[in-house]
């Protein structure tokens, strides 16, 4: 919490307020997850049995990996918005070299270097030329979505033996089961919430994201940091794939459409702000799991459609950040 | 520093290295001109066309209507150019609006939901009415655009949000709202008059063109002919100078939010007259994406302060050029995205100062 204190401070904005430091947003972020789980709970008989809640990790282990690298692009200051796309692409790799009889470890381990060098070129773009990242990786998204009908535009299945394990296993988990992909995302996230908080690198990204310029003085490596940062996204997007092949077992180019939104989509209401600097990585935890109760609710009501959930998505996102907004603005008067 | 980051409350501390378009090329010739890389694109298109599209040029006259690939391209740019427009005029102010698709999205399903069409029998002819009058429903969905443009420059303006955010949320629930009104299904039209505005003809042109062009002129003279084009550039460059210097910057942003929703509005009745229907679900899908192409393709820095209306436009017509010479040429439609994807790339490259300085130092 520290370094991301020493930070608001860094860019200048005077946030004294308990209210509006990092750890109460996320904390917001909680107890919103605790009144849906509860309201669920109240209305539907079942919804708060142990393996409905495990469901969650399951069905969004992908979206959590995802937010996880996003959430570090956001702490940057930055955006990645070819993630849905590069994750889409993964799986169309994978499943057409699978279909050639590819060797499965090899095919992962392909696809993720794919993914990181694919997000260290955007990286290196945004930085070398100062260019946006939202329109680079715009056009990111628009290269990986396209490549994935050149390979394809049919949806290829996937039958490989190992697949097909890691989406059967079931392995056990505090009074049910995860899936092996929701137990690799939360390794993931460990691993970035400790990156995060106790190396060099992690310190250097919200240094980055408070203040590019303050960080290029203070000596950090800035362009190593970005391309770094940008590279884990892309690393992040294609072990996503990789989960979401595990899951869906195909690799198709509409997978995944949309979902680069649902990712910041969660990395906001789990805490953390565009502009950078500010936030948890943990709170890419938070996010994703109030979206997929949001969806859970849903599917229980039954008499609801599916589109509520985006309506439902949108509120949530206003109340957020007006709610972010409000607690700025209060602590900058006091 | 975050280059998305476009709150007006944080003027970001190095606008000089931020902002290659900005830096003025000292040479006065006629290459440095910030709308000849887009004409020169654009027109390398169309030489590609003429040799490789035989009758590119053709231009025939059926029934008083003038036909050929070029209106083609012109007609079917035209939503797109519309969504530039107003989408210039955001990222003039340092914002961006990727609500644009839902907003699309949601006029075009409140009209054709309106208008529908019902058969009756009118002297043993079957005859389709609207539902409800055609100028009401018109008004209606262009009320529900406008409404949308007045909650995000409320946002934006009011709450000081950052535009991404703040109209990030429109783009996830206003297409969510569009499939609710339609319970996720296509509503089509049967009322005939609606279908002037997307595929009728005047004066030998298609309608849609007269309609960019009407906004096009009226805005671009209210942008010229008045203080508005200044107050807005001032407003991209340095929102708290402008603040300062008197300007209601406030006010400005929250019009400008405004009249990007009703280009949107007004793009999506377009859409769904042309295609005598709404599909709440695909109607304007990634629209706003292709309208910020168009904009940063015309030359306009998405830090805000320079911007250029007519390069929009011509941004909006590579793009349709482009789609429109990859289906032409036979060769697959999935390649048109890679191939958009590239021309990004290399446009985007070719406004960076680093690269210039890089391929200055090589030569």
């Amino acid at each position: 919490m520290n370094t991301a204190v020493m930070n608001s401070h860094a860019s200048g904005a005077a946030r004294p307020n308990i209210m509006s430091a990092p750890w109460f947003t996320s904390l917001v972020t909680v107890i919103l997850l605790a009144v849906l789980l509860a309201a669920g709970g109240s209305a539907y008989e079942g919804f708060l049995s142990g393996q409905v809640l495990l469901n969650l990790l399951i069905d969004n282990a992908h979206l959590l990996v995802i937010a996880v690298g996003m959430g570090y692009v956001i702490l940057a200051g930055g955006i990645d918005l070819s993630v849905g796309s590069v994750l889409a692409l993964t799986t169309m790799i994978a499943a057409a070299l699978l279909a050639r009889g590819w060797n499965p470890l090899a095919v992962i381990a392909l696809v993720l270097a794919f993914g990181a060098v694919f997000g260290a070129l955007q990286g290196a773009l945004i930085h070398y030329f100062q260019l946006q990242p939202f329109i680079v990786t715009l056009a990111g998204m628009f290269l990986a979505r396209g490549l994935c009908y050149l390979i394809s535009i049919e949806s290829i299945t996937i039958e490989d033996p190992l697949f097909v394990a890691a989406s059967q296993t079931q392995l056990p988990f505090i009074g049910g089961f995860i899936s092996p992909s929701a137990a690799i995302a939360l390794a993931v996230l460990a691993i970035a919430i400790w990156a995060s908080r106790r190396t060099a690198f992690g310190r250097a990204v919200y240094a980055i994201g408070g203040n590019e310029q303050s960080a290029l003085m203070m000596g950090l490596d800035v362009a190593r940091t970005k391309i770094g940062v940008y590279a884990f996204s892309g690393f992040c997007a294609a072990l996503g794939g990789v989960l979401f092949a595990f899951y869906m077992l195909s690799g198709y180019g509409q997978h995944a459409q949309g979902t680069e939104l649902d990712a910041i989509a969660a990395v906001v209401i789990g805490g953390t702000l565009l502009t950078g600097g500010y936030g948890y990585v943990a709170g890419a935890l938070s996010g994703v799991l109030v979206l997929g109760t949001i969806q859970t609710l849903i599917a229980f009501d039954g008499t609801l459609s599916s589109w509520w959930t985006k309506i439902v998505i949108g509120g949530l996102l206003f109340l957020f950040c007006v709610v972010q907004r409000l607690l700025s603005v209060r602590s900058q008067q006091s | 520093m975050t280059q998305v980051n476009t709150a007006p409350s944080a003027p970001s501390p190095a606008p000089a290295g931020s902002a290659p378009a900005r830096v003025a090329p000292a040479k006065a010739s006629l290459l440095s001109h910030s709308l000849a890389k887009p004409i020169l694109a654009l027109a390398a298109l169309l030489v590609l066309d003429i040799i490789f599209i035989p009758g590119f040029l053709n231009l025939e006259i059926k029934d008083g209507h003038l036909y050929g690939p070029l209106i083609d391209i012109l007609n079917r740019a035209a939503p797109l150019m519309l969504a530039a427009l107003g989408m210039t005029l955001v990222i003039a102010t340092r914002g961006i609006d990727i609500s644009v698709g839902a907003v699309v999205a949601l006029s075009g399903t409140v009209a054709a939901m309106l208008i529908g069409g019902t058969m009756v029998i009118n002297n043993g002819q079957p005859e389709y009415v609207a539902n409800t009058p055609m100028p009401l429903a018109l008004a209606a969905a262009m009320g529900i655009a406008i409404l949308c443009g007045m909650w995000n420059g409320a946002l934006v303006a009011g709450l000081k949000l950052q535009p991404i955010v703040a109209t990030l949320i429109l783009m996830v629930a206003g297409r969510g709202l569009a499939q609710l009104f339609t319970d996720g299904q296509i509503v089509t039209v049967y009322y005939e008059p609606f279908f002037f505005l997307g595929s009728g003809y005047l004066l030998g042109l298609p309608v849609s063109l007269w309609v960019v062009a009407a906004v096009l002129l009226v805005v671009g003279l209210l942008l010229k002919k008045t203080a508005l084009g200044l107050f807005i550039q001032s407003v991209g460059i340095n929102p708290v100078a402008a603040r300062l210097a008197g300007i209601k910057t406030a006010t400005l942003i929250f019009f400008t939010y405004v009249f990007c929703s009703a280009c949107a509005g007004l793009a999506g009745l377009m859409i769904s007259s042309n295609i005598k229907s709404a599909d709440a679900n695909n109607a304007g899908l990634l629209l706003e994406l292709d309208a910020i192409l168009a904009v940063t393709l015309g030359g306009t820095s998405l830090a805000g302060g320079k911007f250029s209306l007519i390069g929009s436009m011509i941004g909006a017509l590579i793009i349709q050029t482009l789609t429109w010479t990859i289906y032409s040429l036979g060769v697959p439609p999935e390649v048109n995205m890679v191939v958009k994807a590239i021309v990004v790339f290399i446009v985007c490259l070719s406004q960076s100062t680093g690269f210039q300085k890089l391929w200055k130092g090589r030569q």
